[in-house]
């Protein structure tokens, strides 16, 4: 919509962005509209603020936390190549041969591990690289509703750790977590078909 | 009520015209008994209620019938139900036709037109998703009037070109009479479309767009059929070029005209609703009655009723539901689910019978197959190039898998049947081979096509081989990534930013509401405002309650003025804040409460619990995806209560969240450990000063007369709560009651009331960067007290800003959390 209006050209940087998150043009471009149209006051980059004015993560469970990881490092700002690379995270897996893929080249963003990698950061706050006990309860306590007692939930976070947990530390390191979702089919569930 | 049961009565009625009599065998018992003489405590008059009985008994039938088709899990889940209708109607109508040899009852397009149809369409324009439908509604568009026109032009042609062909042997038609054919059974319908759609899930916008279509092609359908039914009238050979023009003309008049009458009723219907304040009981009626004249409205100047009333369901359903009270909406929920239900229940089960007829029923194997393939194939042709155009401005492109959906999913249904048999017999010479042949392909879409789509659509989708049960890190994360989906859906934007929606919104909010809603509807009407409004008077009540407790309102004012007048801001210190904010209430809720309550279930806790339990826990109260409830339409199905609590409790959540992090942000507390401590302290701040004797709030502080002329509803004493109360009448109570009892056991939480802090100077710089839906409705004035304590330094004071939990609601409270916009947003706000 109003691509041909409106030239690619104005994205800063496009053509890195476009190499490292493999976006097309058309898809930056739109998405650039959008970080502009959030953007308020143009800063030329986004804040917390900014997000937060989007009404429906209000209602989303994980909105904040999902905010929260487009300022990596402790940013108070992200700008746009950091938000298209955020996004890049739910491109659709292409459906080329994986294996044509150029093995110098670092792993695209929206590989598998690399959707997964971004859900698991999502559980681990303290960037341990461990989802603890009191992290998955954390979560569960966000996505269950009020009618399930604390008691449950502390129970439901202790079945849960243990169930991937296999080294027995009590936590859930990155590889157990991408272990115990084998059988899930992570490349389509973490995939937007809008963002190609 | 009384209106609505007028008009059963008047669909009985209908109903009875369309149904002869059965009750001749009856009768005899009661004559035989009328012929003795004199007074009869005790009479038999069959005849005299023969026609709404029997009318009664179909709809029991049918009613029964559904019950029947949904003991077993499984037929359902495999076959669509208008399938088994349909197959349970040739099934009565045999045993009719058996037993009588008359094809006693059929589907009149009367009864269909005026009765059955209304119900069903209203439903689906009032429960439609708006945002979706008008997102999408250059594809529908598409779709419905090009899509429509080429279905009915390529099949018509087709088969008259076979026709010279000499395929069909001899049969006494022309062009014009294929066209007419092909016009009517071009339109995909709208009942059997939804009735397979809604079992099969497909996407939200698959489905909008195939469902949109099915409802807005009625306006092409109807045009096209009197177009060339009126050509056929004529004569093919004096049809001219300016009819032809007549005909394009009379196409934008019948759409547009049909849907100005919908816009019109629907304003009407809005406006009506805004004063029923004392005749609650009749409210829902006004709906009914209004929509249903719309659509008479639209048939009486012969434009298109079901854009009509689909429109004026559109438009009135944001007011309606604003305006009419928390009963009379459920009532009108479930009422309109009735009708729809019942009458798609009746549709389908009256096709069945009506086929059950040999008089109707004229076999010609070439025209029957044809036309099956024909609309087929030209549906698919249609989709293809029209997909293909469209691909190229959309910013969601459709898929392989969505066209063949899309082109699978053109059923066919009563709408064809009820026009073909509207057909005149002396000027379409082959009517009863039209109604056989669109009888053949109502059924054979709906059964067939019906049974297969949803094997279909599963296997053209990536399979899920497993069966087993998924482990409970699965369902877990599984869950998780529909949550961090939807947010990336929203952040992304999917469905971006529209100018024109903007420029809608905005006319909708400074002139449309203010007219038809409501003032208190006004104010409530964003929902999350709702939410937030509801988050303040908890606040407002807990104070209440805390300051009844301790006999005084005196602890409002916030420790000690004496020791604000030296702090330094620059360094976090928490004492202003922990006087100020309801941290407090947060803490209590989240962290203290809880912990302290499971540290003690802990030890007495079974620690057995099963699997399965957990299991369980965790399907039923896991929270849904946004996407999996909202967007969606379903004629059987009424959810939105649950989905409008889910999102209450998050985003209390949310707020809750947001406010500590922001704290701890700004001045460095860390959240968990201290506040308990603080909490303690604060507590004890607030008994010292509950002895200072100032029960009452001042009142002529310049704020005030700002407020008042800024708003027309302010909270300016603790008395106004009830006030509150009263406004709402239906939610608040309930509401109320539940959350003075909370607070009740929940010791003094919320003594730092947020609703009474000051926020007036703030005010023109966020009404200039609040978004529009989060305009402040009422403010509140805060105490002469409290806005002594306020720092007096610009800064410190945007500082202070977000703790007021005010109903600017978020942004108010984002807006201080970015400190480059402190400059330029600050107000002079040193004066105090």
């Amino acid at each position: 919509m109003g691509s041909c209006s409106s030239h690619a050209a104005v994205i800063p940087d496009l053509d890195n962005i476009r190499r490292e998150t493999g976006f097309s043009q058309a898809s930056l471009l739109r998405l650039y509209h959008r970080f502009r149209a959030l953007d308020r006051n143009n800063k030329g980059y986004l804040s917390h603020t900014d997000f937060q004015q989007i009404g429906a993560l209000a209602v989303n469970p994980l909105g904040d936390r999902i905010v929260d990881s487009f300022f990596p490092d402790g940013n108070h700002q992200v700008d746009f190549s950091g938000f298209v690379r955020v996004l890049a995270h739910f491109r659709p897996v292409d459906e080329e041969d994986p294996g044509m893929r150029d093995p110098k080249q670092p792993e695209p963003l929206n590989s598998r591990m690399n959707k997964l990698r971004f859900a698991f950061q999502l559980y681990d706050l303290d960037r341990d690289g461990k989802i603890s006990r009191h992290e998955m309860l954390q979560v569960l306590r966000l996505m269950v509703g009020v009618q399930v007692t604390e008691e449950q939930l502390e129970s439901i976070a202790d079945r849960t750790v243990q169930e991937a947990d296999e080294d027995g530390d009590g936590a859930v390191s990155f590889l157990e977590f991408a272990k115990s979702l084998e059988k899930m089919n992570v490349e389509q569930k973490m995939s937007i078909r809008v963002l190609k | 009520m009384a209106l609505l049961a007028g008009r059963l009565c008047a669909v009985l009625g209908a109903l009875a015209l369309a149904l002869p009599r059965t009750g001749a065998v009856d009768e005899q018992p009661g004559d035989a008994h009328g012929a003795s003489q004199g007074f009869q405590i005790v009479t038999f008059k069959w005849h005299h209620v023969q026609d709404p009985y029997i009318i009664a008994l179909w709809i029991l039938v049918a009613s029964l019938a559904k019950i029947v088709f949904h003991l077993s899990h499984k037929v359902t889940s495999v076959v669509p139900e208008s399938a088994l209708l349909i197959v349970l109607g040739l099934v009565l109508g045999g045993i009719v036709w058996a037993a009588d040899h008359i094809a006693s009852f059929t589907l009149t397009p009367t009864l269909f037109f005026f009765y059955l149809l209304p119900p069903i369409v209203l439903d689906a324009g009032y429960f439609m998703p708006n945002r979706l439908f008008f997102g999408n509604l250059g594809t529908i568009l598409l779709y419905a009037v090009i899509g429509t026109v080429w279905n009915a032009a390529t099949t018509g042609l087709s088969l008259y070109g076979v026709f010279c062909s000499g395929l069909m042997g001899d049969l006494k038609t022309g062009l014009l009479d294929f066209l007419l054919f092909g016009s009517l059974i071009a339109a995909v319908d709208p009942v059997a479309v939804l009735a397979v759609f809604e079992e099969v899930h497909v996407n939200e916008v698959l489905f909008i767009i195939v469902f949109g279509e099915s409802l807005l092609n009625d306006a092409v359908t109807v045009v096209l059929y009197n177009v060339f039914e009126s050509f056929v009238m004529i004569g093919g050979d004096k049809v001219t070029g300016v009819d032809c023009v007549k005909g394009i003309v009379s196409f934008f008049v019948v759409s547009l005209g049909g849907t100005l009458v919908g816009v019109v009723f629907a304003f009407l219907l809005s406006l009506v609703t805004r004063f029923t304040k004392h005749v609650r009981i009749i409210e829902p009626g006004f709906v009914f009655v209004i929509s249903y004249l719309s659509y008479l409205t639209s048939e009486m100047l012969s434009l298109s009723a079901i854009l009509a009333i689909t429109f004026c369901g559109i438009c009135c359903q944001k007011y309606v539901k604003a305006n009419i009270s928390e009963q009379s909406a459920t009532t009108v929920r479930y009422t309109m689910k009735m009708l729809a239900s019942g009458a798609e229940t009746i549709i389908f089960m009256f096709l069945g019978i009506s086929a059950v007829d040999p008089l109707i029923w004229t076999w010609n194997t070439a025209f029957v197959l044809l036309t099956l393939v024909f609309i087929s194939v030209y549906r698919a042709i249609g989709v293809v190039l029209q997909t293909w155009i469209l691909n190229r401005y959309r910013m969601v492109q459709l898929e392989t898998i969505d066209q063949v959906v899309m082109s699978y999913g053109g059923l066919r249904g009563a709408v064809a049947y009820a026009l073909v048999v509207l057909l005149d017999e002396t000027k379409v010479k082959e009517k009863n081979l039209f109604v056989s042949t669109t009888l053949i392909v109502v059924f054979f879409t709906v059964i067939f096509q019906g049974l297969t789509i949803k094997p279909l659509v599963q296997w053209l989708k990536v399979k899920r081989s497993e069966e087993r049960e998924p482990k409970l890190n699965e369902k877990l994360h599984g869950r998780a990534f529909d949550h961090i989906l939807s947010a990336i859906e929203d952040i992304s934007g999917q469905i971006g930013h529209n100018y024109l929606r903007d420029k809608w919104s905005n006319f909708d909010r400074k002139v449309l509401s203010k007219v038809l809603m409501r003032r208190s509807a006004q104010k409530s009407r964003d929902r999350i405002l709702n939410v937030f409004h509801e988050l303040n008077l908890k606040d407002a009540i807990s104070y209440v309650t805390e300051g009844e407790r301790r006999g005084s309102l005196a602890f409002i004012r916030s420790p000690s003025t004496d020791n604000m007048v030296n702090v330094d801001f620059s360094t976090p210190r928490p004492s202003t804040v922990e006087a100020s904010v309801s941290y407090l209430l947060r803490e209590n809720v989240s962290a203290v409460c809880l912990d302290m309550q499971s540290l003690e279930q802990r030890r007495r806790s079974i620690r057995d619990t099963e699997d399965m339990v957990t299991h369980h826990t965790l399907q039923q109260y896991l929270y849904k995806p946004r996407q999996e409830y909202k967007h969606l339409y379903s004629r059987h199905k009424l959810t939105p209560s649950e989905a409008d609590k889910q999102d209450k409790e998050i985003f209390h959540r949310t707020m809750r969240k947001r406010l500590e992090s922001f704290k701890s942000a700004k001045l460095g507390i860390n959240q968990n450990k201290k506040a308990a401590k603080l909490y303690k302290r604060e507590r004890a701040q607030k008994r010292r000063n509950s002895s200072i004797p100032n029960g009452k709030l001042l009142m002529e502080s310049p704020a005030h007369n700002f407020t008042i002329k800024e708003k027309d509803l302010e909270l300016s004493d603790t008395e106004e709560v009830p006030d509150y109360e009263a406004e709402e009448t239906s939610g608040g109570i309930e509401f109320l009651a539940n959350v003075t009892k909370d607070t009740a056991s929940d010791s003094p939480a919320g003594i730092d009331n947020p609703v009474f802090f000051p926020d007036e100077d703030l005010y023109p710089s966020i009404i200039a960067r609040v978004p529009p839906w989060l305009c402040p409705g009422e403010t509140v004035v805060p105490s002469q007290r409290a806005r002594v304590q306020i720092p007096q330094s610009p800064s410190n004071f945007r500082r202070l800003a977000p703790f007021r939990l005010s109903n600017k609601s978020v942004d108010s409270i984002l807006l201080v959390d970015s400190p480059e916009e402190r400059l330029h947003t600050l107000p002079e706000s040193t004066h105090m």
